[in-house]
């Protein structure tokens, strides 16, 4: 019977797939991670030097080998063991693990725990009818329920097949054992007929080669679909020692097996010669003795192969080209491939050349890892290959960790903290973690790892036991979300005062923020890339950390504000369901405190008592410089332009004050006060006649579960309560001459200072907003005649009440400004007029309210619906249309 | 040859929706989750969606006919981490096979309740929570928390319960680790060698990255090759992308094998929130392109799907006839 339908394919595969059709060319089979084959290899394996065992099977599919062999029978070697530790290791080398895995023993049992630990269809090498048709039967069926391909060697009851006829037989026998009583795909037959050695001057060996090739010939044309494979190298069995000889010998056999139809073979491709490159003398005699042609071919070989004795070709591997490029490339490159051999000495340069050691890990390291990242984001690298480059990674670390430790001695013993580092529970990713964990080791933080897939209650008793500081939390995968906002839930049920840190890739700004830290009284921080980790556990733990703490809380509650703003399956309440759900203060038990002065006052003071009172930080960011005053002075990036515009601006601040070129002026009232119609404030004099009224807008967006709908008013008792509430507004202005004094420098071009004049005006005006503030509270208002607070706490916010300014988040109207002014009849006692757009002049002036509740706070208004627009417009006594106009930001799509 | 081997010929099989999201509307407790039958049990039981299979079945069965009414000619049992290694977490090991045998035994009844046509019950095998060939140490990459011996027996166990159950066929799904796959497969052999019986399997594996590879690292290709030793009624993809993004693989699929393709992506890729928002609308018109190219024979949902997407799934797959596959090698 000849072939004539289409040969069905042979398909294996590792990490990728091997498909062998009959256009293939010959696949090579890796033969070095063979215990039989390689002293060095079962030297390795023996000593348990695993790492470098890997290494071997690493170089043999760097050097083209298409599936690897993996052997592991030796006597003193227990085969179960090394086979699955082997494979399992091999399945975490992406580059090794994309080519199928031969698994070769002649042993069943490291068969079959070869088989139980490949993800990929592999070959097993061999099964033959040695033992008898019952037991090729038992194994050839639970081959194909593992899903692999077998070699099936030439081998039976009576022995080997080692001439034509023996081959023939054995091999049609396996065949319709195989496909008729297994039903075992015969495309995933591969025989093995036996490749014995040439020229060792015994007469029975001369036709080895030739038989073999009849048979692979015969094979093929009458066995549909399978495949011929053989180990090469013992063809050439007697010239070792001769490798040229040898390399000539495995082409020449392989030129003609594959002519024959042999699919593939267990070869050294660093033992094998270009057949075309074979020397003509050489090719001569050595075709000669595979293809016996002549009866004195082996001797003539053999006296030939004394001439090229001795031209051992070299095996040592060029100079990679990576090597030459800069440490900083070569880190990078060890780092992506997962290269780990040079990772130790690359380091060490880097090292020498740092100023800190830590700065290998800072600089150099994370911008390999980054370069991972970004590699891994883009779909270029998959999981397993991340893997080892995290393994490098620590590595590198580790052998950093001993310099890091020495340099450490000189400085600070103390630890700078304790971090307990937990994937949460139903999750195992534990990369970005561990990475996260080695960069704070690093940096001197004590690190308390509990692993992945931590349960909750162990991540909170954990946290107590070790009295930690922070607690990182990492997951990779979606439910992973709601394990942190659970965790975060139990903190704060527990009145644990721990900050947290979020990170992994499924987490982001957006969810931390919006559903971690409303949940926590603690920081609850994203921290995006291992290499701010360690920014962000400082500045969690240093002296500053309350201010630390609000700017964290301030920015994620404005994100959020935003966030749902914009969030386009959002739920509105509309305004009267948002009423009902008002902030509800409890009126019952509030004595509210009657200001010492009740009526307007207007108020002139020196220059000189603001200037402690200037927050400097905003300043900076006129210039476009980012950071916080006074750390910005020294900041690494920004530090030396930040002082030098400060350095400026106290030269000029020097002549305001000298040559008194603003001044300070200001007006403010406090006046009885009460709600009305839930978001109205109604402002009266002593005597209960009616003022002015304040609107003021409510948050008409769907809010958690609790918390209320709130509206500035809410912070005034209401007038059913009975009882009298007050309230203030004021202006405050240092703006006057500014422009004239703006507009000289302008005129001589000098733009630099002219910015500079306006910024440090608006720097007074805010100054006095927080001078007068203080006033209020601790001698006019006096509810606050104990506050003992620093310049810091004042800038923190950290006083009673508030003063928010209309055309802010929590009351964005601006035309509560024209209000304002005639309470305060601003425009004649201190000439600060509005513009058409509501603007104040001059620029530099700040007005607002006072609410004096201990109980307020600034919110965000967020966006409101239509309803809200059509009722404030009917308060406001303006049309629709005006009241959309002024409020457009706000209103909802 | 079965029915459900003819109906596959003549049609377009239209598979269920997500499970978990529609039991979520229910908004259980814990004392729900416990039901009368597990009051006393120590161990928290919330959020262990199999074990309403038993605690609250009619709320299960809902489910499923809602799915049925929608137009699924299959729904999958609720059975995604019904093995003793899913289970451990909630110390059920004991109550695994009753999960699964209950599990599909009210899949059946609702299937039954429907006479308009044929409609079946595929007993939902998962990926379970541990990874055969992958550490989750990665000090110790030679380390594996769960060997193919433990995936075997104990995928055998649910797969002869969900047999017992009444199920039709028996879907591996939400492929992340080949391996874990390949042993489900094994032991849903040794089940039919055992009872001489011959049951359709459906195999679906998850791209979850950027990589177009498996979680273990697998290419599409190469996932197909390592489960096609094993004869399928259709292998596909399901889960961790939406519609769009899984057409790619798809085709790759589509391309090589000649058995029937099924995908059931999820409704879009989560937002933030882990919350899923593709509307039925949205999905209707990915899973047209699906159809346009000939090459779906089952087609459903993953998570986030509701009836509402299966039913304008199943509206346009009406519409189209199934992909044949060509000869191939």
């Amino acid at each position: 019977m000849k072939v004539n339908q289409k040969r069905k394919n042979l398909v294996l595969s590792g990490l990728e797939p091997l498909i062998i059709t009959p256009e293939s060319v010959f696949v090579n089979v890796g033969e070095r991670t063979n215990v039989t084959g390689s002293r060095k290899f079962l030297r390795l394996i023996k000593e348990e030097k695993y790492e470098e065992a890997l290494s071997i099977a690493k170089e043999q599919v760097e050097g083209g080998a298409q599936i690897i062999d993996i052997n592991m029978d030796e006597g003193m070697l227990d085969g179960v063991y090394a086979m699955t530790k082997f494979l399992n290791l091999i399945a975490a080398e992406p580059d090794i693990s994309r080519v199928p895995i031969m698994i070769d023993s002649s042993k069943w049992e490291i068969i079959e725990a070869g088989l139980k630990v490949v993800q990929g269809k592999s070959v097993v090498n061999s099964i033959s009818l040695k033992e008898g048709e019952d037991q090729f039967i038992h194994h050839a069926k639970l081959i194909k329920r593992y899903g692999a391909a077998a070699i099936i060697m030439a081998f039976d009851e009576v022995g080997q097949a080692d001439n034509y006829e023996r081959r023939v037989e054995i091999c049609q026998r396996s065949y319709d054992i195989l496909v008729n009583k297994v039903g075992f795909p015969p495309q995933d037959i591969i025989f093995d007929l036996n490749i014995f050695p040439v020229a060792t001057g015994m007469e029975e060996h001369r036709l080895n080669a030739l038989d073999f090739f009849r048979g692979t010939k015969w094979v093929r044309e009458n066995l549909p679909h399978a495949h011929i494979s053989g180990g090469v190298s013992n063809v050439s069995f007697s010239f070792r020692g001769n490798d040229t000889v040898r390399e000539a010998m495995h082409s020449v056999f392989l030129y003609h097996a594959i002519k024959n139809g042999m699919t593939m073979g267990i070869v050294n491709p660093e033992m094998l010669s270009i057949y075309d490159e074979i020397p003509k003398d050489l090719l001569e005699h050595v075709e000669d003795v595979i293809l016996n042609r002549r009866d004195d071919a082996t001797e003539r070989l053999l006296d030939f192969a004394e001439n090229v004795k001795g031209d051992v070709k070299s095996n040592e591997k060029a100079v990679q080209e990576w090597r030459s490029g800069t440490v900083q490339e070569r880190i990078t490159h060890s780092l992506v491939k997962g290269v780990d051999e040079f990772i130790e000495i690359d380091v060490e340069e880097a090292r020498q050349a740092a100023t800190k050691p830590i700065e290998v890990i800072e600089i150099n390291l994370m911008t390999g890892m980054n370069v991972v990242g970004d590699l891994f984001g883009s779909g270029k690298m998959f999981l397993p290959q991340v893997v080892k480059s995290a393994r490098v990674m620590k590595k590198a670390v580790a052998y950093l960790l001993p310099f890091i430790e020495a340099s450490k001695q000189a400085g600070d013993k103390q630890g700078n903290g304790k971090i307990l580092m937990a994937t949460v529970k139903g999750d195992v990713h534990d990369i970005g973690k561990n990475i996260v964990s080695v960069v704070l080791a690093c940096n001197n933080y004590e690190i308390v790892d509990l692993g992945v897939m931590v349960p909750p209650e162990k991540i909170i008793a954990a946290a107590i036991e070790h009295n930690v500081d922070i607690i990182g939390l990492s997951g990779l995968i979606t439910p992973s979300l709601d394990e942190m906002v659970y965790l975060a839930k139990e903190l704060d049920k527990r009145g644990l005062k721990i900050p947290i840190m979020i990170g992994g890739a499924t987490t982001s700004r957006a969810h931390t923020a919006v559903k971690i830290a409303p949940q926590y009284r603690e920081t609850v921080i994203h921290v995006n890339d291992a290499s701010r980790a360690v920014t962000v556990a400082g500045s969690l733990l240093n002296k500053d950390k309350k201010i630390y703490a609000s700017d964290i809380r301030a920015e994620y509650d404005a994100f959020r504000e935003t966030f749902l703003n914009r969030s386009r399956d959002k739920n509105f309440l509309t305004i009267e369901q948002a009423r009902k759900n008002k902030l509800q203060l409890d009126w019952e038990n509030f004595t509210p405190v009657k200001p010492n002065v009740i009526g307007e006052q207007v108020i002139e003071v020196d220059l000189d008592v603001l200037v402690p009172y200037i927050d400097w930080t905003p300043f900076f960011r006129t210039w476009e410089l980012f950071g916080k005053y006074p750390a910005i002075l020294t900041d690494n990036v920004v530090g030396e332009q930040a002082t030098s515009v400060f350095a400026d601006a106290q030269e000029m601040l020097e002549v305001i004050l000298r040559e008194k070129k603003l001044t300070a002026k200001g007006i403010y009232g406090i006046f009885p006060a009460n709600q009305v119609n839930d978001d109205d404030i109604e402002l009266t004099d002593e005597n209960g006649k009616i003022l002015e009224k304040f609107l003021t807008l409510r948050q008409q967006s769907q809010k958690t579960k609790g918390a209320p709908n709130i509206a500035l008013s809410d912070f005034i008792a209401p007038k059913d309560s009975g009882k009298t509430d007050y309230m203030g507004a004021f202006c405050v202005t240092t703006g006057f001459g500014v422009d004239e004094w703006a507009a000289e420098f302008e005129k001589n071009l000098d733009d630099y200072n002219s910015i500079m004049v306006k910024a440090l005006a608006d720097r007074f005006a805010e100054a006095f907003a927080e001078y007068l503030h203080e006033k209020i509270r601790k001698e006019i208002w006096g509810y606050a005649s104990d506050e003992v607070l620093s310049k810091e706490a004042l800038i923190e916010e950290g006083y009673k009440g508030i003063r928010p300014a209309p055309g802010y988040p929590a009351c964005p109207d601006h035309l509560e400004k024209p209000t304002i002014w005639k309470l305060l009849n601003v425009e004649q006692e201190i000439g600060v007029t509005l513009t058409e757009s509501m603007a104040m002049w001059p620029a530099s002036s700040v007005s607002g309210y006072y609410f004096g509740n201990p109980e307020s706070k600034y919110f965000g208004l967020g966006k409101i619906k239509e309803d809200q627009v059509i009722d404030y417009a009917k308060r406001r006594n303006v049309s629709t249309e005006v009241a959309s106009k002024w409020l457009n930001p706000n209103i909802a799509d | 040859m079965s029915r459900i081997q003819q109906a596959i010929k003549e049609r377009i099989l239209v598979l269920d929706g997500a499970m978990g999201t529609m039991l979520q509307r229910n908004n259980f407790s814990e004392e729900d989750f416990r039901g009368e039958r597990f009051k006393d049990f120590p161990h928290p039981l919330k959020g262990n969606n199999d074990l309403l299979s038993i605690t609250q079945p009619e709320a299960v069965k809902e489910v499923h006919r809602q799915y049925f009414q929608a137009g699924a000619d299959i729904v999958e049992t609720n059975t995604f981490s019904g093995t003793t290694i899913g289970m451990a977490d909630y110390y059920l090991e004991e109550y695994v096979y009753e999960l699964n045998y209950e599990s599909a035994k009210i899949a059946r009844e609702v299937a039954d309740e429907f006479t308009d046509r044929p409609r079946f019950v595929a007993g939902a095998i998962g990926p379970t929570n541990r990874t055969a060939s992958m550490s989750p140490d990665v000090n110790d990459p030679g380390y594996r928390a769960v060997t193919f011996d433990d995936l075997r027996i104990a995928y055998k166990q649910q797969a002869e319960a969900l047999i017992d159950g009444g199920c039709d066929i028996l879907l591996v799904e939400t492929i992340f680790d080949t391996l874990n796959a390949k042993a489900a497969l094994f032991a849903i052999e040794e089940v039919k060698e055992e009872r001489n019986i011959d049951i359709p399997i459906m195999v679906s594996g998850t791209i979850t990255d950027a990589s177009g590879r498996t979680l273990s690292g697998q290419t599409v290709e190469a996932f197909l090759i390592s489960v096609s030793h094993i004869p399928l009624l259709s292998v596909g993809f399901n889960c961790a992308l939406g519609a769009d993004l899984l057409k790619p693989y798809l085709q790759t699929l589509a391309h090589n094998t000649s058995f029937n393709i099924s995908a059931h992506p999820n409704a879009g890729l989560p937002n933030a929130f882990g919350e899923y928002d593709e509307t039925p609308v949205q999905m209707q018109a990915f899973i047209k392109e699906y159809l346009d190219d000939n090459l779906i024979n089952i087609i459903g949902g993953c998570c986030g799907t509701t009836p509402n997407h299966i039913k304008l799934i199943a509206d346009i797959a009406k519409e189209y006839k199934p992909r044949k596959a060509e000869i191939l090698a």
